[in-house]
């Protein structure tokens, strides 16, 4: 059974073809940073997401690794071209078998 | 009685002194471990200045939540587009902080997060174009409430 979370991501429902979409995905997690001590001076174990996809239509168009320097509740705003109608689906992956996949679909004219 | 206050003083000032000469090269260190990072993403590779615009608030109250964008200058092109974006932080216990992907169906180099800063630092993005060539940008940020090491 893998760990998922809540995820938001804002995509344009529509746009026009060849016009740059702007992407903001967010999802909640607390991205440990495996460099915090509790008060009686124990390692908190590193539990974070390390790797975030979008895929449109089946296609990887952006991809990124994180590493603990990514705050809490990790936030990404990137851009992508609107080629054709379909779906964009979002992947985040984790440490603990971490798990969390959102979709959107957009209508390109 | 008076000369040994005086003593007291300048040992005082002596200590202070010492800590002045060796906090720099607690920073150098950090220094290095960036560069190993750097090392490992160019493999040798030289990095030209410029074309990448890194920006992040001057001032930081708090360290765990820092809006930071990069801008690389690309056509994004079928055969001019940036690679990858690489983004390093020379004060922080782990240098690397996230490495994004692109390819020419990003439109844009344009990449929004919040990231952690431990201290006040200068923070370095580095772009591999698809030719493999190497372009960096960075930017200095004072840090007041730092990330990362706060007891739970």
């Amino acid at each position: 059974m893998s760990k998922t979370s809540r995820t938001q991501v804002t995509v344009p429902a529509t746009a026009k073809k060849g016009s740059i979409i702007e992407i903001r995905a967010i999802v909640q997690h607390d991205m440990e940073s495996g460099f915090r001590y509790t008060e009686s001076g124990k390692l908190i174990p590193r539990d974070i997401i390390r790797i975030f996809t979008c895929t449109y239509n089946d296609v990887e168009v952006f991809k990124a690794d994180f590493y603990p320097g990514i705050g809490a509740n990790p936030l990404i705003i990137f851009t992508t071209i609107a080629t054709e109608s379909g779906t964009l689906e979002f992947k985040w992956l984790g440490d603990d078998s971490y798990e969390a996949v959102h979709q959107a679909r957009i209508t390109v004219s | 009685m008076q000369r040994r206050a005086w003593m007291q003083q300048l040992q005082k000032l002596t200590l202070f002194t010492l800590g002045a000469w060796l906090t720099p090269s607690i920073v150098f260190a950090k220094k290095e471990d960036a560069d190993g990072a750097i090392q490992k993403i160019t493999g040798g590779t030289k990095i030209q200045e410029g074309r990448v615009t890194l920006t992040i608030p001057p001032l930081v109250e708090n360290g765990n939540l820092v809006v930071l964008k990069v801008s690389v200058d690309s056509p994004m092109t079928a055969n001019d587009y940036v690679k990858v974006i690489h983004v390093i932080a020379e004060g922080n216990p782990l240098p690397n902080i996230f490495s994004a992907y692109l390819t020419p169906r990003s439109g844009t180099a344009n990449i929004t997060t919040r990231v952690r800063l431990a201290d006040s630092q200068r923070v370095w993005a580095i772009a591999q174009m698809s030719n493999g060539s190497f372009w960096q940008g960075s930017a200095e940020t004072l840090v007041t409430l730092s990330a990362c090491t706060e007891v739970v």
